[in-house]
């Protein structure tokens, strides 16, 4: 029914949107966040498209598998995110350039 | 054209809309909800696909819980939102630029006449009775157990991550320590002091 290229060429947009999204916000580590995870949405649609055309189960297994991972790294970096900002009031990625805890 | 191509484009629109918007937008909270729409908008394509149990999931753990977690820490942090549009210009070229020659090859490569992506057989519509949840949950237990496993042991590891991350001791809070409670001997608590009996008057 729906191409896969136009699956393909969808996903595509939406990563190098995200990747856009990334070069882009210097100043605001949350939608640098929120970029990566556009990334992970674009390729599970790769992965979807795939397992839509070829019939096979595995890329939505795997697609499955990304939403927990990416998740988890989610909940982390958040985490990373809050004590970061505990310490040193800012969330300007352009500050955020000393390892010094 | 199909109704489902038609449904296809407008929710690829809305999608690539959305996604244009969370990283242009100056408020924060506003880019957690536009990313909220674009979630939205791959669950309903994944639906067109047939593909109902991964839509469902996406909206539930992708919106309900993942970016509900981004609101509280967006909402938590105290953003001064004047500062954050000043070096905006100044990268705003170089992202669209690569990211534009990027999503030209890529469209070149995928839609080229001998990218061999069309040869195969076409998709076959599933009947009536197709159930994705019920085929998916066949493989997942069965043939895909193992990293199923590893996944559970990969949630436990983030949760303990977040809390120890997070979680700071009030200096004045109390509390008690049961393995202390339970370490106790006799000795520090009773002291036996020899007294003569008093007589009385």
């Amino acid at each position: 029914m729906i191409d896969i290229s136009h699956l393909l060429v969808l996903g595509a947009v939406m990563f190098c949107i995200s990747m856009a999204g990334i070069f882009i916000n210097r100043k605001n580590v949350i939608i640098l966040l929120m970029s990566i995870e556009l990334m992970l949405l674009s390729v599970n649609l790769n992965f979807v498209a795939f397992s839509y055309h070829l019939g096979d189960l595995a890329g939505q297994v795997f697609v499955f598998f990304i939403l927990t991972v990416a998740a988890a790294e989610a909940a982390i970096g958040l985490a990373i995110l809050v004590v970061v900002f505990r310490t040193r009031q800012t969330i300007n990625v352009a500050e955020l350039d000393t390892m010094k805890g | 054209m199909t109704l489902i191509q038609i449904l296809f484009y407008f929710f690829a629109i809305v999608l690539v809309a959305a996604g244009m918007r969370v990283i242009t937008v100056r408020n924060p909270v506003h880019a957690a909800l536009f990313l909220v729409l674009a979630f939205f908008s791959m669950a309903c394509i994944w639906l067109l696909l047939e593909e109902e149990f991964l839509a469902i999931v996406l909206v539930l753990v992708y919106v309900g819980a993942v970016m509900v977690l981004f609101l509280f820490v967006v909402m938590m942090l105290d953003i001064n939102i004047a500062q954050m549009r000043a070096g905006f210009v100044r990268y705003v070229w170089v992202g669209v630029g690569v990211a534009s020659l990027i999503v030209v090859q890529l469209w070149g490569v995928f839609t080229a006449k001998n990218a061999g992506l069309a040869s195969g057989p076409p998709h076959q519509a599933h009947g009536a009775t197709y159930s994705n949840t019920e085929e998916l949950g066949r493989v997942l237990y069965t043939d895909y157990v193992y990293p199923f496993e590893i996944a559970a042991a990969v949630l436990l590891v983030a949760i303990v991550a977040a809390i120890a991350l997070t979680m700071r001791r009030r200096p004045g809070s109390k509390h008690q320590r049961p393995s202390q409670q339970v370490a106790v001997r006799r000795a520090d608590r009773i002291r036996i002091v020899k007294m003569p009996s008093e007589k009385k008057q």
